[in-house]
C-alpha cells in the first residue's frame, strides 16, 4: 500500500484534524451554531467528492448532480412524512433512486459528448426539480419539514452533533478511497478516457461502460449526502435541486482543484468560507461571487490543491535530498 | 502456412470517392508484411479498418479464422490485433510504465477493480515491464509521457502495444519524423520483433522496408496492385513505373 | 374540448415556440461555431425585459422600450465578448461554464441590487392590448405581434444565413470553424458579432415577453433550460433546426400542460390526475429530449449532413 505524505497534503490533513476537534469546542465554548456551520460545510465536501468521480477524474461536466442532492434528501423526507424513521430504509430508498436515475439519465447523457452533455444533465436535473415543485402533497415550491430524523439501530441523526460525526466519518472514508480509487484500474481508466478517450479504446478497454459506472457511482454518493443534509436541516426542499447549486459544486471541485485527493473538500471549505464572509460585509455579495467565480474561471484551473502541490515534496525524497517529478504524484492537470 | 490476418474484398467509399478499392490482403503468421504505396494511396483508411476504427462498406476482415468485421477496436485488442498510431497518441499525464500496465490490464482483463492500484496487478506490470524493455525504454519507465522526447514517445507506442502480449502488431509509419540514427535503431528494435510476432508495417522509408520485410504489399489508389517478396517487388515494371521520381529504391 | 380552446393553445403554443426561438437562435450558433457554452444567455433575456420594462415605463412608448432592449443586449453582449468570452474560446468547455455561471450570479444580483427583488410589470400602449378576431374567435393582438416578430426573425435569419456572404461563413463555421479562421476571414470580429447578434436577439425576446410575464431577478434561468433543450433536439449550431425544435418544443409544452391533466382525468381517479398530470406536464418536454437523443443524438435537423 503506497500512500505516501507530502507537504502538500499537510495544509488539508491539518484543516482535516481541526475540524475533528470542533464540535468538542463548539460545545465547550456553548456554539453549537459552528457545529451546524461545519457539518455543512463537511456534508458539501462530500457532494463535492461525489462529484469529483465523474467530474474531476472522468472529466465528465454534469450540471445535474444536485438532482442527486435532491434524491437523497427526499428519501429521508418522504419516508418520514409516512412516519418512517428506519435509517436504513431511508438510504436504502437513497441508493435505489440514485442508482436507478444516475444509470437512466447517465445513459441517455453519455449518448453525447461535449456540450450536449453538459446541458442534457442540466436538463435531467431541472426535469426532476420540477416534478418535485409540481408535486403539491409534498410541500412544493416550499418544500416539507422533515418529521423524524433517520435512525440506525437506535443511533439518530436528529442532532447537528450527530450528523457532524457521520459527515466527519464518511468523509474520511471517502478521501481514503479516492486516493485509492485514483490509482486503482478504474481510476486510472476514467484518467485516461479524460486525457485521450480515443486511445482508451486500443488498450481494450470499453470507455462508456467506465464513464457510466463512474457518473452512477457520483450520483448515489451525492445522495448520501443529501440525506445527511436532510436531518441536519430536518427539510427537504427543491431549492437544494436547483441547477445553482449543481454550479456551486462544480465551483468547489475546480476551486480546490480537479481530480485531486483532497480538492473537493478545500473547494467546500473555501466556497462556503468565502460566502460566509462576502455575507459579513454586504448584502449584496452574490454579486462579487459571482465575479469572483469568473475570475477563478479566467484565470485558470490548478485549484488550491495545484498551489499547495507546487511546493510539493516527497517527504522521504526530501530526506535524500531528491526532488520528486512533480506533475505525475500530484496527478494534477499542469 | 496460416493467414492470421485477411480481408476479403475491403471497401470504403467518401461520397464519390473510393479510398479502399476491394482490397483482398492476407498476412500469414509470423511474417513481417509491408504495405507500401505513394501519398494518398489510402494507407491509414486501410489501417483503420484493420483495427477497428473505421467501418468498411463492404467486404470483411478475418483475423485468427474469425469474422471481426463487426468487433470495435477494444474487442479486436482483446484478441491481439494491436495498433500503433502514426502521430503518437499515449496517455500524457502518466508515467510510461503506468501507460503501458494499462495497455496490459485492457487487453488481458477489465479496469473495474477499486481499490488496489494499477500498478500492483502483477501479471500486468510484469508484462508491462517486458513491453518497456523489449521497446528500449526501460531506463525512463517511471518518467511522465508528456516529459519524454519524440523518439522515446514512439517507442512508448510501442511498449503499450508490446506489453499487451499482441499477436498482431500494426505499425502505422513507426519511423515517421525520425533521424537516420533513429530510424535504424527502430530497424534493429523491429528485427528483434519479426519472429516472436506477425507485423503489419505501413511505411515510407525504403531502405527500412526492404531490410525488414518478408513480403510487400502495394497500394495504389486504394487497390492493392502487386504483394510478392522485396525482390518481386523490386523487380517489378508497374512498382518501378509509380515509384520513378519520388523515391530510389535502393539496391 | 373545444375548437377555440385548441385553436387558442395552438396559437399559444406557436407564441411560445418563437419566443423560444428567438433564444435558441443565437445560442446555438454560439455553440455551434464557437464551441462556447453561454450560460449567461438567459441573463442577456432578463436584461432585455429589464430594459423594455423601465423604458416603457419611464417613456410610455413600447416601441421605444423594444429599441432599448436591443441595444442593451448588443451592448452588453459586446462588452462581455470582448472582456471575458473572447478570452475563453481557447480553454474547455468547463471553464466556459464556470465563468458563465459566475456571470449569472452577479446579474441576478445586480437586476435586484438595482430594481429590487419586487417584479416589474410592462402596461401596454393601447393599441396592442386589444384583440384580434379570426374565424369568429379572438385572440390578444400582443401574442400575434410576437407570433409575427418571431416569424420576421425566421425569415430575416434564413435570409441572412443563406444569402448573404456572413452567411455562407456562419454556416461554413458551424461546419468547420478552424478552416474558415484559416480563409483568412477576420475570425475575432465575426465571433464578436455572432455574439452580439445572438445577445440582441435574447434581448428582443425578454422585451417582447415581458409585458406577458413577470420581469424579475432569475426570470433567465428557468427559459435557458427550456432553449437548451430546444437546441439539443434541434441539432446544436443549426439556427433552421432551432426554429423547428422551438416551434415543436412550444407546441409540446403548452398543449400538453392543457391537454394532459385533462387526458388523465379520462383514465385515473381525480385525484391522482390532479396530482400526476400538472407534473407529467412539466416533464413532457425533457421526455421528448430524452427520446429524441437516445435515437438520433446529433439533433434533429443537424447542421452538417451525415
Amino acid at each position: 500500500m503506497r500512500m505516501s505524505l507530502r507537504t502538500g497534503d499537510l495544509v488539508p490533513v491539518t484543516l482535516l484534524a481541526g475540524l475533528a476537534l470542533l464540535p468538542f469546542a463548539a460545545a465547550a465554548a456553548d456554539e453549537p451554531f459552528f457545529t451546524a456551520f461545519f457539518a455543512r460545510v463537511l456534508i458539501y465536501a462530500i457532494a463535492a467528492t461525489a462529484l469529483n468521480v465523474a467530474l474531476g477524474l472522468g472529466g465528465l461536466v454534469s450540471l445535474g448532480h444536485a438532482l442527486f442532492l435532491g434524491l437523497g434528501m427526499y428519501s429521508v423526507a418522504l419516508p418520514a412524512h409516512f412516519g418512517i424513521a428506519n435509517g436504513w430504509l431511508h438510504l436504502a430508498a437513497c441508493v435505489a433512486s440514485c442508482g436507478v436515475v444516475g444509470l437512466l439519465t447517465g445513459y441517455v447523457s453519455l449518448r453525447t459528448s461535449g456540450i450536449a452533455f453538459i446541458m442534457i444533465t442540466l436538463a435531467f436535473a431541472q426535469m426532476g426539480y420540477f416534478l418535485v415543485v409540481s408535486l403539491k402533497q409534498f410541500g412544493g415550491d416550499d418544500g416539507m419539514a422533515i418529521a423524524a430524523a433517520s435512525e440506525f439501530f437506535g443511533f439518530s441523526l436528529g442532532s447537528g452533533n450527530a450528523v457532524y460525526a457521520v459527515a466527519f466519518c464518511v468523509l474520511v472514508a471517502l478521501t481514503v478511497w479516492i486516493a485509492r480509487l485514483r490509482s486503482a484500474p478504474f481510476g486510472m481508466t476514467l484518467r485516461a478516457g479524460r486525457q485521450n478517450a480515443r486511445r482508451v479504446a486500443s488498450v481494450g478497454l470499453a470507455l462508456p461502460r467506465y464513464q457510466l459506472a463512474a457518473y452512477v457511482l457520483s450520483a448515489v454518493l451525492c445522495g448520501l449526502a443529501g440525506m445527511l443534509l436532510a436531518n441536519l436541516s430536518a427539510y427537504a426542499s427543491p431549492s437544494s435541486m436547483s441547477w445553482m447549486v449543481s454550479g456551486e459544486l462544480i465551483v468547489m471541485v475546480v476551486l480546490g482543484g480537479m481530480g485531486s485527493v483532497f480538492g473537493p473538500f478545500l473547494g467546500a471549505i473555501a466556497f462556503l468560507g468565502i460566502e460566509e464572509v462576502l455575507k459579513a460585509f454586504t448584502e449584496h455579495w452574490m454579486a462579487v461571487f459571482g465575479l469572483l467565480i469568473l475570475g477563478v474561471a479566467l484565470l485558470g484551473k490548478a485549484g488550491i490543491a495545484g498551489l499547495l502541490a507546487r511546493s510539493n515534496r516527497s517527504i522521504s525524497a526530501a530526506s535524500k535530498g531528491v526532488k520528486a517529478p512533480l506533475l505525475a504524484e500530484s496527478g494534477v492537470r499542469p | 502456412m496460416s493467414a492470421l490476418l485477411q480481408t476479403e474484398k475491403l471497401t470504403k467509399r467518401y461520397g464519390a470517392l473510393v479510398v479502399t478499392d476491394d482490397v483482398s490482403l492476407e498476412v500469414q503468421a509470423g511474417e513481417l508484411h509491408a504495405i507500401i504505396g505513394p501519398n494518398g494511396a489510402g494507407k491509414t483508411t486501410l489501417i483503420n479498418q484493420l483495427s477497428g476504427e473505421l467501418a468498411p462498406n463492404s467486404g470483411s476482415v478475418r483475423f485468427a479464422g474469425k469474422d471481426v468485421t463487426a468487433t470495435g477496436i477494444n474487442g479486436r485488442a482483446r484478441q491481439g490485433l494491436l495498433r500503433s498510431y502514426q502521430i503518437t497518441s499515449v496517455f500524457d499525464e502518466f508515467t510510461v510504465r503506468e501507460n503501458a500496465t494499462l495497455a496490459a490490464l485492457g487487453t488481458q482483463r477489465h479496469a473495474f477493480s477499486f481499490w488496489t492500484s494499477l500498478l500492483g496487478d502483477s501479471k500486468a506490470l510484469a508484462a508491462a515491464n517486458e513491453g518497456i524493455a523489449a521497446a528500449g525504454l526501460a531506463a525512463h519507465a517511471d518518467i511522465p509521457a508528456s516529459a519524454l522526447g519524440y523518439g522515446e514517445r514512439r517507442q512508448l507506442e510501442l511498449a503499450m502495444a508490446l506489453a499487451a502480449r499482441p499477436r498482431f502488431l500494426l505499425l502505422d509509419e513507426p519511423m515517421a519524423g525520425m533521424s537516420v540514427q533513429e530510424s535504424a535503431a527502430v530497424v534493429t528494435l523491429l528485427q528483434s520483433l519479426k519472429r516472436k510476432y506477425t507485423i503489419l508495417l505501413v511505411e515510407h522509408d525504403m531502405n527500412a522496408v526492404f531490410a525488414l520485410a518478408d513480403r510487400i504489399s502495394v497500394l495504389v489508389y486504394g487497390k492493392l496492385l502487386v504483394t510478392g517478396t522485396p525482390e518481386e517487388i523490386r523487380n517489378n515494371a508497374e512498382v518501378r513505373a509509380i515509384y520513378l521520381g519520388e523515391e530510389e529504391v535502393v539496391a | 374540448m373545444t375548437f377555440s380552446l385548441l385553436l387558442a393553445q395552438l396559437l399559444n403554443g406557436l407564441q411560445y415556440g418563437v419566443l423560444l426561438f428567438l433564444l435558441a437562435a443565437g445560442l446555438t450558433l454560439v455553440f455551434g461555431i464557437m464551441s462556447f457554452v453561454n450560460l449567461a444567455h438567459g441573463s442577456l433575456y432578463m436584461l432585455g425585459a429589464y430594459a423594455a420594462a423601465v423604458v416603457t415605463g419611464a417613456t410610455g412608448s413600447f416601441a421605444l422600450g423594444v429599441v432599448a432592449a436591443l441595444a442593451t443586449g448588443t451592448a452588453v453582449g459586446m462588452l462581455l465578448e470582448w472582456a471575458a468570452v473572447s478570452r475563453l474560446y481557447r480553454r474547455d468547455h468547463l471553464d466556459h461554464v464556470l465563468a458563465t455561471f459566475g456571470l449569472v450570479l452577479f446579474f441576478n444580483e445586480v437586476t435586484r441590487m438595482i430594481w429590487g427583488p419586487q417584479p416589474l410589470f410592462v402596461t401596454l400602449p393601447e393599441a396592442l392590448s386589444g384583440t384580434i378576431e379570426i374565424f369568429g374567435f379572438t385572440y390578444p393582438a400582443y401574442r400575434f405581434l410576437i407570433i409575427a416578430v418571431g416569424l420576421a426573425v425566421a425569415v430575416g435569419s434564413s435570409w441572412l444565413i443563406h444569402r448573404t456572404r456572413v452567411g455562407m461563413l456562419v454556416r461554413a463555421g458551424s461546419v468547420n470553424p478552424q478552416m474558415v479562421g484559416a480563409l483568412g476571414v477576420n475570425i475575432r470580429l465575426l465571433n464578436a458579432m455572432l455574439f452580439a447578434l445572438g445577445a440582441a436577439l435574447a434581448a428582443l425576446a425578454g422585451a417582447m415577453a415581458a409585458p406577458i410575464l413577470s420581469v424579475q431577478s432569475g426570470m433567465g434561468e428557468a427559459v435557458l433550460i427550456t432553449t437548451l433543450v430546444v437546441i439539443v433536439i434541434g441539432g446544436i449550431g443549426s439556427v433552421s433546426g432551432a426554429f423547428y425544435a422551438a416551434i415543436i418544443v412550444g407546441l409540446t409544452d403548452t398543449l400538453g400542460r392543457t391537454y394532459l391533466p385533462l387526458l388523465m382525468r379520462e383514465f385515473a381517479s381525480r385525484d391522482i390526475a390532479n396530482a400526476a398530470g400538472p407534473a407529467l406536464a412539466s416533464m413532457l418536454v425533457y421526455l421528448l429530449m430524452a427520446v429524441v437523443l437516445a435515437v438520433r443524438p446529433q439533433g434533429l435537423f443537424p447542421a452538417h449532413k451525415g
